[in-house]
């Protein structure tokens, strides 16, 4: 009886110490792998990237998505290899990896055209202008109707969907359109960081409006419809041709990767930015968003080879 | 040693008025009073029924929406852009790895707690005291707020382990650890105090009698408080976020410390998020995938209790 037991417990300690043992010897699994976290609109083009580049070399590539700010953080303490970002680095940011030392570099690797969604039987809004969408979105605004933003747009309920205030989206729609990222009018449907809910949302209202990224305008055509936009150059409704010619003002933006000098040393991390840029289409048509332009690709090959060299420079005169 | 003993007589002389309580209301019962208690019943069951509806009902609509991807590839291929190609191996392997990880580090700290609070502590002691209303506490403090103290304590700063899966695990470790504890506390507490007594007068040592007579009858009850951590645990997705599980990972964890790591919750949180409408159905079939693997892990535990049970 007493030995039964102390059985059961031998059982109990050995599997214990067999999960303890395999803590102890699992360092350093996949200590190769390119290691990529940051915004969660660029996350589906870097991860199309890694599945294509890893059909191709057997070097492993990670993909996190702990947004544009969590991946900056990362990546200035050297946690990361590539830092995903839907805007641009901060000031503070920068200086955070200019004092642990890590050199970086801002490459364009997509498109994205923001769009301004409307429900399909909205025949009024076909073309919107920049102080209309201010009028609308502005901080403080309490336009609830559609006759309130021109008088010739009929009497319908103006409903409003929008991404979460964390969202890369909405800061750079709040910039855009009313001139400071993070002024935006509070009493709209936030849907945080579920597109999908801005499509139902616009789908099933009359009156409603929404923006997000040009991916979900492209899945959800036959739902909502992409108004155009006039920014002072006329109508430009969001397309692969307008965004990529810069037409598709101010809502167009570019998407970027930053990848750290100390990571572009290494073979692997080099090899894997130049298909980045030269598979671009393919990876960019995975994802849904719009490829580079050719100028763009020039421009982004070259920021690669400089990085690489700042670093090869440095790491001779050390 | 004294107090051990007179806080087990109290505790049968409350559990002998509790019986006689009970004997007092069944003897009152009335004929007019049945069908209060017919209503009563009635109440009880249909707040059953809410809970047992609402889940019946996400279960078929997830079965519904996701059958069309419930295949072989779904559990065999790697994460992918490309909803046809994309599957689950990797987010299952890192959700054994981290949910394996959590419960071996759980089981001793949470049973240890309970048996220092249950048979050793003091409770009139201020720090006992201090350490009981904590405990409580933070079984009610969001998750994020737990994957905000891993970043800090677990990943980086003074264990700085990095953002490897056994990280994921000791966050949750310390997430589920109230539960964990309170159920182990109740379990311990229900052992009856005569066990005890009847071991210490045969000569043995607090010791021998925490180890050989509380803790095997004790079992069941932790097992219960395991099955309701790894329930909790395994459907986390923002502080796995944070303490740094990937989205996009095409291969398996070799060890705790591997590092790149997803889980289940974490790519069907992915999935729900994309603009293409076939990730929502994967989304679907990966909700369907996480609900067999905690079934099949807490019938482990249902197992492993039932082989612990002995009638007393």
């Amino acid at each position: 009886m007493r030995r039964a037991r102390r059985r059961r417990y031998a059982l109990l300690v050995a599997s214990a110490a067999v999960v303890v043992g395999g803590v102890a010897a699992g360092c350093g699994g996949g200590g190769d792998a390119i290691r990529i976290d940051g915004s969660s609109t660029v996350g589906p083009l870097s991860e199309a990237a890694a599945e294509q580049f890893q059909a191709e070399h057997h070097v492993p590539v990670t993909v996190g998505t702990s947004g544009t700010g969590g991946g900056f953080a990362k990546f200035c303490r050297g946690e990361i290899d590539i830092s995903d970002a839907s805007r641009a680095i901060k000031d503070e940011e920068a200086a955070a990896c200019r004092d642990n030392d890590i050199a970086f570099e801002e490459l364009t690797v997509a498109n994205d055209g923001l769009s301004v969604v409307i429900n399909p039987d909205n025949d009024w809004a076909q073309c919107l202008t920049t102080e209309q969408l201010k009028t609308i979105w502005d901080r403080g605004s309490d336009v609830d109707n559609w006759s309130q933003v021109d008088p010739s747009f009929p009497d319908e309920p103006l409903e409003l969907f929008g991404p979460g205030t964390d969202s890369g989206t909405f800061d750079f729609f709040s910039e855009a359109i009313n001139g400071e990222g993070g002024r935006q009018r509070s009493d709209y449907n936030n849907v945080g960081e579920d597109d999908n809910a801005t499509v139902t949302g616009v789908a099933g209202s009359t009156g409603g409006m929404g923006y997000l990224g040009f991916s979900f305008v492209q899945e959800n055509a036959d739902k909502v419809t992409a108004a155009a936009i006039d920014g002072g150059q006329g109508c430009v409704a969001p397309g692969i041709e307008t965004v990529q010619a810069g037409e598709y003002a101010p809502l167009g933006r570019p998407l970027f990767v930053y990848p750290s000098g100390d990571a572009v040393a290494r073979a692997g991390v080099h090899r894997f930015l130049e298909f980045y840029i030269d598979e671009n289409d393919a990876i960019a048509g995975q994802a849904l968003l719009i490829p580079l332009a050719a100028g763009q690709r020039e421009a982004a090959k070259q920021q690669i080879e400089a990085l690489a060299g700042a670093v090869g420079g440095a790491e001779t005169t050390e | 040693m004294d107090r051990w003993r007179i806080r087990g007589g109290a505790r049968q002389a409350v559990e002998a008025a509790g019986a006689e309580t009970t004997l007092t209301v069944q003897g009152s019962r009335s004929r007019s009073e049945g069908w209060k208690s017919l209503a009563f019943i009635a109440l009880l069951l249909f707040s059953v029924l809410i809970g047992l509806a609402l889940l019946v009902t996400l279960i078929i609509d997830a079965l519904v929406e996701g059958s069309s991807r419930l295949n072989l590839d779904l559990l065999t291929n790697f994460p992918s852009g490309v909803p046809e190609r994309a599957g689950l191996q990797s987010a299952i392997f890192g959700t054994l790895w981290v949910i394996g990880g959590m419960i071996v580090t759980m089981l001793p700290v949470g049973t240890g707690a309970a048996i220092y609070l249950e048979e050793f502590a003091n409770p009139d002691r201020w720090y006992n005291r201090l350490l009981e209303v904590n405990i409580q506490n933070l079984a009610a403090v969001p998750s994020i707020v737990f994957g905000i103290l891993g970043l800090g304590l677990i990943v980086r700063g003074p264990l700085s382990l990095g953002s490897v899966a056994y990280a994921g695990s000791l966050t949750l470790t310390l997430m589920v650890l109230p539960t964990v504890i309170l159920a182990s506390r109740e379990a311990i507490r229900s052992v009856p105090p005569s066990l005890r007594q009847g071991s210490m007068a045969l000569g043995a040592t607090r010791w021998q009698t925490i180890w050989h007579h509380v803790l095997p009858n004790a079992i069941p009850g932790i097992a219960t408080g395991t099955i309701l951590a790894v329930s909790r645990a395994i459907g986390e997705t923002a502080p796995l976020l944070l303490v740094g599980a990937t989205v996009f990972v095409t291969f398996n964890p070799d060890g705790p410390l591997s590092e790149g790591y997803t889980t289940l919750p974490v790519q069907i949180f992915n999935w729900v998020q994309r603009p293409q409408d076939e990730f929502r159905v994967l989304a679907a079939a990966g909700i369907i995938v996480l609900l067999v693997v905690l079934l099949a892990m807490n019938s482990f535990a249902i197992w492993l209790r039932n082989r612990y049970q002995r009638p007393m």
